[in-house]
């Protein structure tokens, strides 16, 4: 009883397992179907939690923006995604003329089957994690690969310019953006020694954020480029190019693009905790999992939170603007981080947990410094545009006579 | 023996999507295939243990080359065509050409005696470990993938010189 209470689903795991070896099965198909069965409930949970997340974004969205968002289905507007997604479903599917079908419909399944992916590496708790893979941080990254073809796909096969143009920009955008994404997480895998994301928990007795806040940061930004959202929503700039890539879609295929969307920005906030945040580490942790996993939601939800501001409060982006944050300031940011931790964690001495803290924050803040110096300079040589107050010839002479004009006005 | 299910059923669906980049006729369905196979060769790495090999064979040749050969696609003309002709007039230099690497690579595997089961890999970060260090080693590779690292600086030179835009120097 007291192991059910401390660690319920490796619990119920075990016994999954040991109800199959009862029915006499093989050791190989036991495996099988136990990770069937896993990959089917991590996938359908996770995109049960899309339900949850539409109403939590567009409820924090309205407090951000001073509205009052979902409210009247059910208590507080809960019931209301499962209204939508009723009357998603019923929608009539809508194919356009001359698109290409198979890419057509591939690209949804792409868009939304690679971030549940992601979802197979993230451990949990400490013996909650789909799969133990030796290479967890490059399987994220080549996974995030197979979603920027997702939109390609949907952009080309739409045949509409509109939508070529959206994937257009996403390959700018996104392309560009995991050259300091993949550099920052460099560095975390360089402290903790391994690419395995479980050694990467396990190796932060000290959170890497503290460690490493400026590849946090990098990792933080990018993370909102690669998911499209303000101020990085240039794929789907509707002021622009009406919604890009996924305008010629309708019902549940736009459905789709919209459920990878948000589960993307829950799975990115959950890498960033798992990653930069310590993952499951807490308190009691190892002896009662699942309050690991409580600490990783915790820890996740603060992330996610931070991302939704960042959202709900931002403009978007120019697209020059956006390549020269990019290439002018992040991926040079990112290399001289990624080089500089290398030495000096090497310098440090060896096993003092603490110097090697002490050393790391001390050459992030040089960096730091470093970079606001730099753009000081950048930005002194160009001329800025900046809001004064102009004189106002016209509008100041209206003000010291105001009346006159439209008291003749009622005069006559 | 699931295993080996699946391996033949993966096997057969990166050889079938092999064949079918090179007959469908629409462009773009062929870069697709082309995916598809590729993804096969990284399933067969993940079966074998190597996952590393299995990432990386995602990370370049589908994150970067199929994005570059859809790319390439797109900005070709007339790509939503069925009717265009899959050769031209110089298919049997190409025919000859492929004949000839067929004929030595089955003559090579003809005269080997028997394949032998070599010994696993260990499991654990050992064997990525052994790679990083041979990459950095001196007696190892160190040479071949420092001339490599020249390489793709000249690619960017390359790429660079071509997309520069010369202030002055129009036409």
């Amino acid at each position: 009883m007291n192991s059910f209470w401390a660690d319920p689903i490796g619990f119920v795991i075990l016994w999954f397992i040991s109800l199959l070896q009862g029915w006499g099965l093989p050791g190989d198909l036991v495996l099988l179907i136990s990770y069937v069965v896993g990959a089917l409930l991590l996938a359908t949970g996770s995109l049960l939690l899309v339900i949850f997340l539409i109403w939590v974004e567009r409820k924090i969205g309205g407090r951000v923006q001073d509205r009052l968002g979902p409210n009247r289905v059910g208590p507080y507007g809960l019931i209301q995604p499962i209204a939508d997604m009723l009357k998603i479903f019923t929608k009539e599917f809508i194919t356009p003329d001359g698109a290409d079908k198979l890419v057509y419909n591939l690209a949804p399944i792409l868009s939304v089957g690679s971030v549940i992916m992601i979802w197979a590496v993230v451990p949990f708790a400490i013996n909650l994690y789909g799969s133990n893979l030796n290479v967890g941080v490059l399987y994220i990254v080549a996974v995030g690969g197979l979603g920027e073809l997702g939109i390609i796909l949907a952009g080309w096969g739409s045949n509409n310019k509109f939508a070529l143009l959206g994937a257009f920009r996403a390959v700018a955008q996104l392309l560009s953006y995991e050259v300091p994404m993949v550099a920052s997480l460099l560095i975390p895998v360089m402290l903790a020694g391994s690419m395995n994301l479980n050694e990467i928990v396990r190796a932060q007795t000290v959170p890497f954020i503290v460690m490493a806040p400026i590849a946090a940061l990098i990792f933080f930004i990018s993370s909102i480029a690669e998911n499209g959202r303000a101020p990085f929503d240039l794929l789907e700039a509707e002021s622009e190019i009406v919604a890009g890539f996924n305008v010629e879609y309708s019902g549940l295929k736009f459905g789709f693009f919209f459920v990878g969307d948000f589960l993307h920005a829950f799975t990115l906030a959950l890498l960033f905790a798992v990653i930069f945040l310590g993952g499951w580490n807490g308190p009691a942790a190892d002896s009662i999992p699942i309050l690991g996993f409580v600490y990783l939601m915790i820890k996740t939800t603060i992330v996610y939170f931070l991302g939704l501001l960042v959202r709900f409060s931002l403009p978007r982006f120019r697209i020059d603007q956006m390549m020269a944050l990019n290439w002018k300031v992040l991926v040079p940011l990112s290399l001289a981080t990624l080089m500089l931790t290398a030495i000096f964690d090497k310098l440090a001495p060896a096993g003092n947990l603490l110097v090697q803290v002490i050393v790391l924050v001390l050459v992030n803040l040089i960096i730091w410094l470093l970079l606001q110096e730099f753009l000081a300079r950048a930005f002194r040589d160009k001329p800025q545009r900046r809001a004064v107050l102009h004189s106002r010839p016209q509008a100041d002479a209206a003000e010291d006579a105001p009346a006159q004009p439209q008291t003749d006005a009622m005069q006559s | 023996m699931p295993i080996q299910i699946f391996f033949l059923i993966v096997a057969a669906i990166t050889l079938i999507s092999a064949v079918m980049v090179v007959t469908v006729r629409r462009m773009m369905h062929a870069a697709l295939w082309l995916v598809l196979s590729l993804f096969g060769v990284a399933l067969i790495f993940a079966l074998l243990d190597a996952s590393f090999y299995a990432v990386i064979q995602l990370i370049v040749y589908i994150g970067a080359i199929a994005i570059l050969v859809i790319f390439a696609v797109m900005l070709t003309r007339r790509v939503m065509d069925d009717d265009a002709a899959q050769t031209n007039k110089n298919w049997w230099v190409a025919l000859i050409a492929v004949l000839v690497v067929f004929g030595g690579i089955a003559a090579t595997a003809l005269s080997w005696t028997r394949l032998q089961v070599g010994p696993g890999i260990p499991p654990g970060d050992s064997i990525l470990v052994d790679f990083g260090t041979a990459l950095i080693n001196p007696q190892k590779y160190a040479i071949p993938f420092e001339v490599s690292s020249v390489l793709l600086l000249a690619a960017v030179i390359g790429a660079i010189y071509v997309a520069v835009d010369r202030k002055g120097g129009k036409g």
